[in-house]
């Protein structure tokens, strides 16, 4: 198991390296850079003298082999540069975005879980009635709404109704948790509401499925109880596909929440990103490229470890 | 996403025929044709359908809300919200409709391609894939966009639709790889090959007629992730341009302003994007259903 865990992790170093690789170069097919964006942003006519030396300023003026080079001698220090546009190292600049959307993350995700395992269960259970088909409409329409309306549409709500609007500075989880909370719940509900959609889909048929098995007849024709048959022994075995979709799709999650952290105005990587993206500013885009990557990758591997633990017919060598 | 389990066709070519075999077996995929009808009739005949301009800046009644004069309100520019989402649907059905025939149709000749050459192209390729399935498709489609910049053609801006469907290539080669595997073995593929037929020929005249059935429903599918995608890009600032009249638009801008003191200016192109994009994941999955006997639910 360790072993096998351990070959897994090398087997990610080299698609990281093709990833960071490819990243390079796409970002760079096409010219223009940041420079002229960047001096062009203050309105004034710029000329190319002052461009050319802002470029030899940045580094851009190198032949791409040698930023080719220092990109990749930086990697392997976990140093990726500095910021085209900040000038602010770029590990810094993700790490002081990071705890915000991870904390995002983790809250869209608990979410998602909460929505989709007791109504993909509810759904299987009550296979074909008003209730599965509501369920069902209820998780086909979460992959329809787009998450950043949905936030808008949540913002509006909580104005009309409760007149209140979500708190616009970001206060710490651990020194005013329930203010942080109360601010980011809203974005967790918008991304996570999409999730559960996905979610859902996947409790539904896998617990439909487990509840054909032999070994649920013999618990209810030993007479136990429908509701310890479905938690004891439906459920434990209908969680696997979920668990290993919650990691596939992860990488959707990160798109939700992309766009919800522009409309709460959250300074998270996401919009880091579009921001580094817009500006051309190539090594934070590359930055947090990189990051997502690793991150996905890491994940996949968990997601395939942790099957490996809790369903013990499954045995890595 | 939604979750495609294609079995694939390999033998079978019945094809159910007719519409009205359809309506009755997938009322519900009906009605979501019905509502892409309208869509794609409204998008068309726009200028007839809508009441005012699209573009049209009319400050006498900025924010004006829902009333007769104008259905669904106004925006912070007095522009009509019901003109704008007709003229939308047009912005939406276009690009939702070219995107995906790009993506899907470069994906399936590579899936086909991969199956049909196989060994080390085929591992080649499926490498490929998997590292371009680590991204999340808005995080391919923005840096497309932002690399490549605008470039209209006829009002239709290229690299949008590029940069849509280019993050659908892998996941349409995947599932059309796997829905080629077992028409690589078949008979008249063997046939084709001992017949002297070119890798070309026999991938699009033998195997790509196969994995027709498996390559409409992900088109359709695709349909919905592509509208989806231009409304987030048009969001953020980087799919279709102002003045365009676009769904994603609508929701951004002085949009974003504004929405908490005038809810119409958003509501409305939300629910039209939701329609659309519910229409045709519901579409493709009655689709599947139907075109596929192997799958039963």
């Amino acid at each position: 198991m360790i072993s096998y865990a351990l070959r897994r992790l090398a087997l990610i170093i080299p698609t990281l390296i093709t990833i960071a690789v490819l990243v390079f170069f796409v970002l760079r097919i096409v010219p223009g850079d940041i420079v002229e964006f960047k001096l062009r942003a203050e309105g004034s006519d710029v000329s190319q003298e002052v461009i050319e030396k802002e470029r030899v300023r940045l580094g851009l003026d190198k032949p791409l082999i040698g930023q080719f080079g220092d990109w990749m001698v930086g990697l392997a220090t976990l140093n990726l540069g500095q910021s085209m546009w900040t000038e602010r190292p770029v590990t810094e600049e993700i790490a002081s975005r990071l705890p915000l959307t991870v904390e995002l993350a983790i809250l869209s995700m608990l979410i998602a879980l909460i929505i989709a395992v007791p109504s993909g269960i509810i759904a299987a259970v009550y296979d074909s009635t008003w209730i599965d088909y509501s369920v069902r409409i209820f998780s086909i329409a979460g992959l329809a709404v787009p998450p950043f309306w949905l936030g808008m549409v949540i913002a509006v709500g909580l104005l009309y109704f409760f007149n209140w609007l979500p708190p616009i500075t970001s206060p710490s989880l651990f020194t005013d948790p329930i203010g942080n909370l109360s601010q980011l719940i809203w974005p967790a509900l918008a991304v996570g509401y999409r999730y559960a959609a996905i979610l859902t889909r996947i409790m539904r048929s896998s617990v439909r499925e487990v509840l054909n098995e032999d070994y649920i007849r013999t618990a209810r024709a030993k007479g136990l109880l429908e509701s310890l048959v479905i938690r004891r022994h439906a459920l434990p075995n209908a969680m696997l596909p979920t668990i290993t979709v919650v990691g596939l799709e992860f990488a959707f999650l990160i798109g939700g929440l992309i766009v919800v952290e522009q409309v709460f105005n959250l300074n998270g990587i996401g919009k880091l990103f579009v921001q580094a993206v817009t500006r051309n500013d190539f090594t934070l885009t590359q930055g947090i490229i990189m990051l997502i990557a690793t991150v996905s990758l890491l994940i996949t591997l968990v997601v395939d470890l942790l099957y490996g633990i809790l369903d013990p017919r499954i045995r890595y060598r | 996403m939604t979750d495609l389990t294609l079995t694939p066709t390999v033998q079978r070519r019945s094809h159910p025929g007719k519409i009205g075999a359809f309506v009755r077996a997938q009322p519900l995929g009906a009605i979501a044709f019905v509502v892409i009808m309208v869509m794609l009739l409204a998008g068309i005949f726009a200028p007839f359908v809508a009441p005012y301009d699209p573009v049209e800046i009319d400050f006498a009644s900025v924010m004006a809300p829902p009333s007769p004069l104008h259905v669904f309100g106004t925006d912070p520019f007095g522009r009509d919200v019901l003109t704008r989402i007709i003229y939308g649907a047009r912005t939406a059905m276009v690009i939702g409709f070219l995107s995906s025939f790009l993506g899907c149709s470069i994906g399936a000749l590579i899936g086909v391609a991969s199956v049909y050459y196989g060994g080390k192209i085929d591992l080649v390729v499926q490498r490929a894939v998997d590292i371009m399935l680590v991204f999340p498709v808005i995080v391919m489609a923005l840096v497309v966009v932002s690399m490549l910049g605008r470039h209209p053609v006829l009002g239709i801006d290229m690299n949008l639709i590029l940069a849509i469907g280019i993050p659908i290539i892998p996941q349409v080669a995947r599932v059309i790889r796997s829905a080629a595997l077992p028409v690589r073995s078949a008979a008249f593929v063997d046939a084709a090959r001992l017949a002297g037929f070119s890798g070309v020929r026999i991938i699009l005249g033998q195997m790509v007629p196969n994995v027709v059935a498996p390559y409409i429903i992900l088109l359709t599918a695709f349909i919905a992730q592509s509208i989806l995608l231009e409304a987030s890009l048009s969001f953020l600032g980087l799919g279709v341009a102002d003045p365009t009249p676009a769904w994603g638009l609508m929701l951004s801008g002085s949009s974003a302003d504004f929405y908490r003191q005038a809810p119409w200016i958003i509501i409305f192109p939300g629910v039209a994007i939701s329609v659309a994009v519910f229409a045709f994941n519901f579409f493709g999955d009655s689709l599947r259903d139907w075109l596929d006997p192997k799958f039963h639910r």
